[in-house]
């Protein structure tokens, strides 16, 4: 039985004020006026734009952006008129626009109050996506009724643990946005659809009650699953016959199904539909490919956590290299999908997709093309070799780097639509990151500290504990 | 001489092969060859046969197929004759380099496979037309045989052979090997 030990738990709580502050902070430095926004990137300005940023932005905007202005979405043409701002003038003919004289302005303006939302919504996104790939991971091994990993399952419900205090946490930040608390999705705003064509075709997807509708269900399918899996599984540790171990199986064969449909809307609604004039047919496998190798990164973690402070006694380096493989093999799973997306859309090359990608390769480079090292080239030539998969410090190693790179995936999703060329891993970011990062080991290990570590009614745990590869 | 004299046990069960194994090498026999119908998990470690290092050879042979790749069409497409198809951009590699991962990726895994493949055909001799160098022919069906090497220990041998459960124990006088 594992205890929470209290150095875990005040760094955990540490994390969250830390998290707390910076986030407060991201909160408070946002301008409120359209002079303070046009100050603050001013300022920005005046002491170098190299950095992170890619100097020259303002100047050459890419071909696409321009296209895209010409669509109706004020939005959008604000980023190729940003250079007229600069030059102190005003873009083509945006005085018929309701939001008054300094259009640019007032996009900046938006761009700069998202900011702290938007990393507040990344990092929140990020942890339930871990614990949903968790339990992705989970009901696969139980569906597929795998030999191997039964001595990990209480990791791996520990784990999702944290899905339902995650998931609501994001629910909660969406009907903030439903309330218009933010501009994070610009489809929410009344104002952007009215003129509008492309969004006023999709009002019967994208429209607010639908959508956090649509969110509960998703949210409260998960957490059902979740909460009866565990249930079972805990009952199984007591039973004389193997009912509990049938039944859930059946529900994560049940659940399986549920999450694919699930988990592709959840992934339009919550990620795609930032960018409500941009759509990609594999992108839900895609976000899933992300939730699912973080997911499995995480279990290696932790499970290599709990070995070395002795608990966990049944499981031996043969399960680390099995999850270094599964490691290694959705790592580049997930670089198949995003060259798929990214080679078909760069390939044809049409306008109305190719935008995302042009303001990523223009506006986010450096994060854009480095997560391709930490999630792809990185893990590719460290985990192939079959030694090294057993060897803890290079999982811990390799795994940080992949939750990293994760993160700036779903940073990638979300940033470039919510703040544009605005972007920086500042205060906002970091803290936002490291509240919930306190937050799911917190939730995490107290969970894991109500059971027994070793589930010894499952039916498969004696190949589990002799499992060797 | 001695030295061209074996001994071949027959065994009739993996798992009786693999502690014979273990005992004749405790006893400090030199085991020339094991024959067997499928392959036997563990085998190898009993025998204490050194681990292959194919998937090392695989990897080079990988880094040279995407070497070959890259070079052949960073020659063809952006060298040789840069023309606009389609108003893809010739002027670098990496400006068309998405264009050419399709071929690169699969190059690498052509070489990789093929090579390695044709790596260990050359490592365990075989090819068409070769000779089988079966002792036994129920080694391809159902049995298990340990060949030994024989230094005038004959009936010490055969006892401990003997007490390992094999069925069946013969002397072979080896013709000479067409070396």
């Amino acid at each position: 039985m594992y205890t929470f030990t209290n150095k875990l738990r005040n760094l955990s709580i540490i994390l969250m004020v830390i998290g707390f502050l910076g986030l407060t902070y991201g909160f408070l430095t946002a301008p409120n006026t359209v002079e303070q926004a046009n100050a603050m990137v001013a300022d920005g300005h005046g002491d170098g734009h190299g950095g992170d940023h890619g100097a020259g932005t303002h100047d050459n905007h890419p071909v696409g952006d321009k296209a895209d202005a010409h669509a109706d979405d004020k939005h959008h043409n604000e980023t190729a008129a940003h250079e007229d701002h600069h030059q102190g003038g005003h873009g083509e003919a945006h005085d018929k626009d309701a939001h008054g004289e300094d259009h640019h302005g007032e996009h900046l303006l938006h761009q700069l109050q998202n900011k702290p939302w938007a990393a507040l919504y990344v990092a929140a996104f990020f942890f339930m996506m871990i614990a949903l790939g968790t339990l992705a991971f989970y009901a696969v091994n139980r569906a597929a009724q795998a030999g191997w990993s039964p001595a990990l399952f209480r990791v791996m419900e520990g784990i999702t643990a944290y899905l339902l205090p995650g998931a609501l946490i994001v629910f909660v930040i969406l009907a903030l946005s439903g309330m218009h608390f933010n501009h994070l999705f610009i489809w929410m705003d009344p104002e952007v659809v009215a003129h509008d064509k492309l969004i006023q075709g999709k009002v019967g997807f994208l429209n607010v009650p639908g959508f956090l509708i649509r969110a509960l269900i998703y949210i409260g399918g998960w957490a059902t699953y979740r909460y009866f899996s565990r249930k079972f599984s805990l009952a199984q540790d007591q039973a004389d016959d193997i009912s509990n171990h049938k039944k859930n199986f059946r529900i994560s064969a049940g659940f399986l199904v549920f999450f694919i449909v699930t988990e592709s809307m959840m992934s339009w609604d919550w990620i795609m539909s930032i960018d409500p004039h941009w759509f990609s047919t594999l992108f839900g496998w895609y976000v899933f490919a992300s939730m699912f190798v973080s997911g499995i990164t995480t279990i290696a973690l932790i499970t290599i956590y709990l070995k070395s402070k002795g608990y966990l006694e049944k499981v031996n380096d043969s399960h680390i290299h099995d999850l270094g493989k599964f490691m290694f093999g959705i790592s580049i799973f997930w670089t198949y999908l995003w060259f798929s997306q990214f080679m078909l859309i760069w390939y044809s090359n049409i306008p109305e997709e190719v935008t995302y990608f042009i303001t990523r390769i223009e506006d986010y480079n450096i994060p854009f093309f480095g997560m391709l090292i930490m999630n792809f080239i990185f893990p590719l030539l460290i985990l192939m070799n079959s030694d090294y998969k057993r060897v803890n410090y290079i999982i811990v190693m390799t795994g940080i780097v992949v939750i990293l790179g994760h993160y700036v995936d779903v940073f990638n999703m979300i940033m470039p639509s919510a703040v544009g060329d605005q972007w920086f891993i500042g205060i906002a970011e970091v803290g936002g990151f490291l509240f919930f990062l306190g937050l799911f080991i917190f939730v995490v290990f107290k969970e894991i500290s109500k059971a027994p570590l070793h589930a010894v009614g499952d039916p498969f745990m004696g190949e589990s504990e002799r499992f060797h590869y | 001489m001695s030295s061209n004299q074996v001994i071949q046990a027959l065994y009739d069960d993996d798992d009786v092969l693999l502690s014979a194994v273990k005992s004749i090498r405790e006893e400090k026999h030199h085991i020339e060859e094991v024959y067997t119908p499928f392959p036997v998990h563990g085998l190898d470690k009993a025998l204490g046969l050194a681990e292959t290092r194919i998937s090392i050879m695989a990897f080079i042979y990988g880094c040279i197929g995407f070497a070959v790749a890259i070079l052949m069409m960073n020659y063809i497409m952006i060298e040789d004759w840069p023309q606009n198809i389609g108003g893809k951009p010739s002027f670098s590699y990496i400006e068309n380099m998405p264009a050419f991962v399709p071929i690169m990726f699969e190059l690498t895994v052509f070489f990789a496979a093929h090579l390695m493949v044709i790596t260990f055909y050359l490592r365990s001799k075989l090819w068409p037309f070769k000779a089988a160098e079966n002792p036994n022919p129920l080694t391809t069906d159902d049995k298990f045989l340990v060949e030994i090497e024989l230094h005038n220990n004959e009936k010490e041998l055969k006892a401990l052979l003997k007490k390992t459960g094999a069925i069946d124990i013969t002397l072979i006088e080896k013709q000479d090997d067409h070396e």
